[in-house]
């Protein structure tokens, strides 16, 4: 479904991605962790097409994609960003937030669409004709997930789309979004830095160190510690001693 | 006792009358570490933030008893609370994007703190900027004091924000969520930092968070509050045998790495917690 072969990305002298390649099957998770800094963000960017900078291929569905990308793209591909209060606009309600893919992909019956929309995030409809202000971030994050899917996409790329909720709420979320997957088949590309949330939602996980990509292995191994590279294991262990609580 | 909090409640006027964001909430803090746990909006902060009375303006705080080293937070005028906050009570923030002054130097504003709260010559608060940047373990505390915010990653700059506070050598560290905008190695590296130097200073420590596991390794005690109570308090190594359902389900929808979990536990709120 998703091929990316020798990514690069340069900010002027820096290179942000060195040479990343990646394949992600149809209906896969495939998830992506590194440090602030390492280059899993501008991945994403990249491939949705933020950054028309890069080089080396990166093909959706057999299709090469151009630096330009074509509104038939950005309905197949959609993404979720961290922060749902600085990805919706403040003085825009929900129904208008969710009616404009509608519009701009020019789809039929937006009114049942929106509620069916609504309806499969698990928000009540009541949330349509209200602000994002009025709403708490989980909710406001599930509305970010139903705008994303208004355009029924084929891919969601997704940010860090947790880490800015609390626990109880990234726990619904993350069930949402595994339901969400079953009911539709979608492929997810999904960012984070957070080692447990990646493993629980995908198969298979790419580890990323200064730009490049240094291993690629499947959640089960990262979980039992066969890995390969010495920053996947320090990330690891990291991850693992800090979410046992402390016992004496 | 450094702080002694009995029964204190804070209020927020609305169309409706008042509403409690705060609901009797007592704490006592000595040269410890006490963590305070919650979800948004479960009153963490606000608890937190009224021992240096800096609540929004249309907070209604009461208290049976709210005092710093026995000196009445509640009766004490700006001057006295000037003589606290910040010089004896340091807060640490969570976005040290948002706290710094972007067009000031990191060493600059240390140098500044320094001098507000202990006086002295520029040339001596630019040298004792230096010194706070390397005890705070940067490398290169020279170059970091000449950098601005914009050029420090976000572990830097809140190195650079733990300098400022411990300028004037508080006795009471308050830390509102300091890593939770940091990535988890970093993360993992200032909490050691301040549980580090909260040791060797003797001082004592607040640290908000809404990560149960990860306050435990970093703290004595743990108080655990939901909406706007204290639901639970025990001792750090305790955790595991934490008796409160509100406490167990924050243990219990967290993805775990040791094993695959086909889905997450979800928080069942009860009514009752709100009662007792």
């Amino acid at each position: 479904m998703i091929e990316v072969g020798d990514l690069s990305v340069r900010f002027g002298r820096t290179e942000a991605v060195k040479s990343v390649s990646f394949g992600v099957a149809r209906g896969e998770s495939f998830g992506v962790v590194g440090e602030s800094g390492s280059g899993k963000s501008t991945v994403l960017r990249a491939l949705s097409g933020l950054n028309p900078h890069w080089t080396g291929r990166m093909a959706i569905d057999g299709q090469a994609l151009a630096p330009q990308r074509s509104r038939e793209f950005h309905r197949r591909v959609q993404m979720v960003f961290q922060d749902p209060y600085g990805s919706l606009h403040p003085r825009q309600t929900v129904d208008r937030l969710l009616s404009e893919p509608l519009q701009v992909h020019g789809m039929d019956n937006p009114e049942r669409r929106i509620l069916r929309g609504l309806n499969e995030v698990a928000l009540p409809a009541t949330v349509r004709f209200r602000y994002p202000h009025q709403l708490s971030g989980g909710q406001r994050q599930r509305v970010a997930i139903a705008r994303a899917l208004m355009a029924e996409p084929q891919v969601l790329l997704l940010d860090e789309p947790t880490s800015a909720l609390d626990v109880s709420v990234q726990a619904e979320v993350l069930n949402l979004l595994m339901d969400l997957q079953q009911a539709r088949g979608l492929t997810y590309i999904l960012v984070s830095h957070n080692l447990a949330v990646v493993a629980h939602l995908c198969g298979r996980v790419g580890v990323m160190q200064a730009g490049e990509m240094v291993e690629l292995l499947s959640a089960d191994d990262l979980r039992a510690g066969r890995t390969q590279h010495p920053h996947t294991a320090s990330l690891r262990e990291l991850s693992i001693e800090l979410e046992e609580p402390e016992t004496t | 006792m450094l702080v002694e909090i009995r029964n204190l409640r804070i209020q927020f006027p609305t169309a409706t009358g008042l509403s409690e964001a705060v609901r009797n909430v007592s704490l006592t803090l000595g040269q410890e570490k006490l963590g305070i746990v919650g979800e948004s909006g479960s009153g963490k902060s606000l608890t937190a933030r009224s021992i240096l009375r800096l609540l929004p303006a249309n907070a209604v705080l009461t208290a049976d008893k709210l005092s710093f080293d026995d000196i009445d937070i509640l009766s004490a005028d700006e001057n006295a609370l000037r003589r606290i906050r910040g010089a004896r009570a340091g807060l640490i923030l969570q976005d040290p994007k948002y706290s710094l002054n972007p067009v000031m130097t990191a060493g600059a504003q240390i140098a500044e703190a320094w001098r507000a709260h202990r006086g002295g010559g520029r040339r001596l608060a630019e040298q004792a900027a230096i010194d706070l940047l390397a005890q705070v373990q940067i490398r290169d505390p020279k170059h970091v004091a000449g950098a601005y915010p914009h050029e420090l990653s976000g572990g830097m700059g809140q190195r650079v924000m733990i300098a400022m506070m411990l300028a004037p050598d508080p006795e009471l560290l308050i830390a509102d969520e300091p890593t939770s905008a940091l990535d988890a190695t970093v993360q993992a590296e200032i909490l050691r930092l301040i549980e580090d130097l909260v040791s060797r200073r003797g001082m004592g420590l607040i640290l908000i968070s809404h990560d149960l596991p990860l306050v435990s390794h970093f703290c004595d005690r743990v108080a655990v509050m939901y909406a706007g109570r204290v639901v639970e308090e025990l001792a750090a190594a305790e955790l595991l045998r934490a008796r409160h359902p509100y406490t167990r389900g924050l243990l219990d929808c967290l993805p775990t790495l040791s094993h695959r979990q086909a889905r997450l536990a979800v928080m069942q709120r009860d009514p009752s917690w709100l009662e007792t």
